[in-house]
């Protein structure tokens, strides 16, 4: 193992060194306070308190006796909080844990160095939790401070001020950043993660389910969270017609509406008009299928499309992707329906909800056809006082009667689970569909934002000669849901989370912004993967790249980057100085040609008497020019620059 | 002005022979206004220069041979009682001089040494109450043996720092050796030679050695020489403030001294040996570096 160079005889850190630990460790566990157990942060927090007061109070540092148990508890006490010691949460927390102990043993120069090392490590595993561009950024400030101690600690022969550690580290920093994004441009990028991340690190991530029962996405309507972001190649289609496929939920067990498990054959789609070609970037949610434009004609890779056109993903989405789609907003959807399926599409609890059969049964008896049925149910909904409300109240035992005749308040999912139910009641073969409805275009770049708050549950009816229609009852009740957004069609006085109102305008302002620039941080930072590295690459080069190439121009890029760097370092401050000096630097870069090189710490009447000895032919310019370069530098009388400079010119 | 120190020094070489480096340099120090200290063993010539110093500069000379039971009243000088005038008479010291030759003074008690603190730092000697200033101009040339001797009392760092410049005069060479043998030199001529200024003159050459030019260049080269020594890490203290200022004059009186109204750097590197090396301590033992000068003169860059 290579020795570490560590000066034995160099005094410990200081006082003020420690305050810099401490002080840099309280900003790397602020990024983690958040996700890591009370416990935790409070025993972390007392461990750095107790260094405090043993230098402050000059305690001397625990013994091992005391360490050890204190060490086996708190692992144990991690492995009972989190169910174990592996996995993202433990891990970190196990971590955190550890360095703060570790500081009760920090003493030389050494354990210095190890603390700030595992600090930094600890500070990028808060990317694992969150990469925003908030995040980000105020990671650079543990990093600044971090990198200052470090310097302090390595500067034991003077105390340095905050001002001098702190310009420092920054420099450091700005220095590593040229590299740093040659590297992330040009590092051959991996398909997929490098690593998998740990799976709880996937808990709490909000989005539609796999079932529907009321109340269910009336929830998610109070989340002002991103659930996808779409650029439209052309201008997007109106407003009304952003609907957003997701789950399709065709079975239901008389309260909660649930995904078909049985394959048919795939419903056969005809399609008019021109396609709408978009590109969406989804966030994580843990479920695997993704959102397309109602009704998608092709999936992206790695997906599948199911019998009822929902396009599922092989994997639960745990990562932020970007899929291109393209979409019919005018089709005709399966001409035929197989038997076992009309079956399951017309499948209802029985004896349930006996008024709203009762309801169905009478449109049957009057022999209307199902187009008329579908227009008696909206009608009703349309000219009875039915209300849309996020806070709808509370159904019994037959959730649709009581809807319908009673409460005849609800959200969309009440709407869309009673119209289905009116619908196979009365013998037309119905399936709920959730996903998300319009959303809001961002001006600042011209994208679409949909967050929870859009989620939506609609109706698709079977009519013969038609195939599968779209009816949304919740358009019945209340079209500018539909037409403009959820602020537009509830009160002002019900709960609804800040993003998605109207009423601040410059807030909204700020808001938007704030979510192009988050946009583009997701797009071509976090987004950045080898597809859009090659994409990147073609575009530059305009051919396409081998692995190889892109090794080597990795390595020339660091090159000329380092090459760069290296000359502002060694000659930048020089050239600069002043133009006597940049004159003088001109003669001995002549003379260097010669093979006579001037010490840094040589003056020049010595290098002039010097170079004459080596270059006699030469001694009476060379003494010329230093006559002139000295007269210029270091005397009181003011000699000729422009001399000084013909003399060095004809050299 | 040349051709004085010029005089001064070949006159000096007259005895001291075959040492005109450590001569310029003492030359130097004196000019600068500061003390000097001439540090080798026994029977180097130490006391003759000093000797021949102040005879050359023509100066009112004192020599006070330091022992170890000698006491600061020696020196200074000290009140009698007068039973014809009824009051204390004050009967000046060896210190009342030009120059004060403090020979072998490491050998005598630090209570001694000290005394010589106010003497050389202000020029001017307070006994019982009452300031008394000294003739201008006045310096001490202090001979000292190595520490490792016996017998002796190393100088605080105080009052090293109080001596401008530290010389050591070494073997001389086996020429000047033949002519000291033949009896072309050392202390029995010193009494032959002429004095070649008088104080007057003395204090015009300090003057003008004030009056030469140090450019922002240069200022910049002296104080990242002086940051080197202080932040490098080699030393356990840096140098001070005051040795700036003498690395400043020395280097005036250098380039005085070679006929230029301007100092260069070379003056800096010709004189920087003598002002640091008594003055700097390495850090570690480990780290030790032989030659102190040069190696700070190599390790700073000419800015």
């Amino acid at each position: 193992m290579a020795k570490v160079d560590i000066d034995t005889t160099a005094p410990k850190p200081s006082s003020n060194d420690l305050h810099w630990l401490l002080g840099s460790l309280t900003l790397v566990m602020a990024m983690h306070v958040s996700h890591l157990a009370l416990w935790v942060s409070l025993l972390i927090a007392g461990f750095g308190g107790w260094r405090y007061l043993v230098d402050k109070k000059a305690w001397g540092l625990p013994k091992l006796v005391i360490l050890i148990p204190i060490t086996i508890a708190a692992t144990i006490g991690i492995a009972v909080t989190y169910h174990g010691l592996f996995g993202r949460d433990a891990s970190v927390a196990l971590l955190a844990l550890m360095l703060a102990l570790k500081l009760m043993e920090t003493y030389t120069r050494r354990d210095y160095i190890v603390v700030i090392f595992i600090a930094y490590f600890l500070t990028i595993n808060t990317f694992l939790f969150s990469q925003t561009l908030p995040v980000g950024a105020f990671m650079l400030l543990p990093i600044l401070a971090l990198t200052s101690t470090l310097i302090g600690v390595h500067h034991y022969s003077h105390a340095y001020g905050w001002r001098f550690k702190t310009k420092l580290a920054g420099s450091i920093i700005a220095q590593a950043l040229p590299i740093m994004i040659v590297f992330f441009i040009l590092f051959p990028r991996m398909p997929g993660p490098l690593w998998s991340v740990p799976r709880d690190a996937n808990s709490g991530m909000s989005g539609l389910s796999d079932s529907m029962e009321p109340g269910s996405i009336n929830k998610l309507s109070l989340s002002g969270a991103t659930a996808f972001r779409v650029e439209f190649q052309e201008n997007p289609p109106a407003q009304k017609q952003l609907y957003w496929r997701g789950p399709v939920l065709s079975y239901y067990d008389g309260r909660t509406w649930r995904i078909n498990r049985q394959t048919y054959i795939p419903e056969t789609l005809e399609t008019t008009g021109n396609p709408t070609n978009y590109t969406v970037t989804l966030e994580p949610h843990n479920r695997n299928w993704i959102l397309m434009l109602d009704l998608p004609s092709s999936t992206p890779p790695d997906t599948q499309l199911s019998s009822d056109r929902q396009v599922l993903s092989k994997d639960p989405i745990r990562t932020r992707i970007r899929y291109s789609g393209s979409s019919y907003t005018s089709y005709k959807l399966a001409d035929q329906l197989e038997d076992r399926q009309r079956k399951l599409l017309l499948q209802l609890p029985p004896k349930q909800n006996p008024k709203s059969r009762e309801l169905a049964a009478s449109w049957l008896e009057s022999q209307d056809s199902p187009e008329k049925i579908v227009q008696n149910a909206l009608s009703m909904f349309r000219n009875q006082p039915f209300i849309y409300t996020l806070s709808p109240p509370i159904l019994g035992d037959n959730p649709v009667d009581d809807f319908i005749f009673n409460t005849k308040r609800g959200f969309c999912e009440h709407y869309a689970s009673s119209f289905v139910f009116l619908m196979r009641a009365a013998g037309v073969p119905a399936r709920v569909v959730t996903g998300y409805q319009g959303g809001e275009l961002n001006p600042v770049n011209n994208y679409l934002i949909v967050r929870q708050s859009d989620a939506h549950a609609w109706a698709e009816v079977w009519l013969k000669d038609r195939g599968w229609v779209r009816v949304d009852p919740t358009a019945a009740v209340a079209p500018e849901r539909i037409e403009r957004n959820i602020a537009e069609s509830v009160d002002d006085s019900e709960a609804l989370s800040l993003m998605s109102r109207r009423d601040y305008p410059l807030l909204r302002k700020l808001y938007l912004n704030w979510d192009a620039a988050n946009n583009g941080w997701n797009q071509w930072v976090l987004g950045y993967n080898q597809e859009r590295q090659m994409q990147l690459l073609r575009y530059l080069t305009g051919d396409k790249l081998s692995w190889d190439d892109l090794v080597i121009a990795l390595l020339v890029m660091a090159g000329i980057v380092l090459s760069v760097l290296c000359y502002f370092l060694l000659r930048g401050k020089r050239l600069k100085r002043d133009p006597i000096q940049n004159i003088y630097n001109d003669f001995l870069r002549k003379l260097a040609k010669s093979g006579l090189q001037r010490y840094d710490h040589e003056g020049p009447v010595d290098f002039s008497i010097r170079a004459c000895r080596r270059l006699p032919q030469k001694s009476v310019q060379i003494e010329e020019i230093t006559q002139a370069y000295t007269n210029l530098r270091y005397a009181k009388n003011f000699a000729s620059i422009a001399a000084f400079k013909q003399l060095v010119n004809a050299f | 002005m040349r051709n004085v120190t010029d005089t001064i020094i070949a006159e000096t070489s007259r005895i001291i022979l075959g040492k005109e480096q450590q001569i310029k340099l003492a030359l130097a120090c004196i000019l600068a206004r500061g003390h000097l200290l001439i540090e080798d063993l026994p029977g180097m010539g130490k006391t003759t220069l000093s000797h021949t110093l102040a005879q050359v500069l023509g100066l009112k000379f004192s020599r006070v041979q330091f022992t170890s039971d000698l006491l600061p009243a020696d020196i200074l000088g000290i009140s009698v009682y007068d039973r014809n005038t009824a009051s204390f008479k004050f009967h000046p010291g060896p210190v009342f001089t030009n120059v004060l030759l403090a020979d072998e003074i490491n050998r005598a008690t630090p209570k001694t040494q000290s005394s010589l603190l106010e003497v050389m730092e202000e020029g001017q000697v307070t006994l019982e109450g009452e300031t008394r200033k000294l003739p201008q101009p006045f310096f001490v040339i202090a001979t000292q043996n190595p520490t490792y001797h016996i017998g002796t009392f190393p100088l605080p760092e105080s009052q090293l720092d109080r001596f401008l410049m530290r010389i050591q005069l070494g073997y001389p060479d086996a020429k000047s050796e033949r002519a000291l043998l033949q009896d072309n030199g050392g202390r029995n001529n010193v009494s032959k030679i002429n004095p070649c200024i008088d104080a007057n003159g003395l204090s015009g050459l300090q003057q003008a050695v004030r009056d030469i030019h140090i450019s922002d260049a240069l200022l910049d080269y002296l104080q990242a020489l002086l940051d080197y020594t202080r932040t490098s890490g080699k030393f356990s203290a840096g140098l001070s403030p005051r040795a700036g200022l003498g690395l400043k004059q020395c280097a005036q009186a250098w380039a005085l001294m070679h006929g230029r109204d301007f100092a260069l750097p070379e003056d800096v590197q010709a004189i920087l040996p003598g002002i640091a090396e008594h003055r700097l301590h390495p850090a570690n033992r480990a780290d030790a570096v032989a030659d102190i000068g040069t190696h700070l003169l190599n390790a700073v860059a000419i800015p």
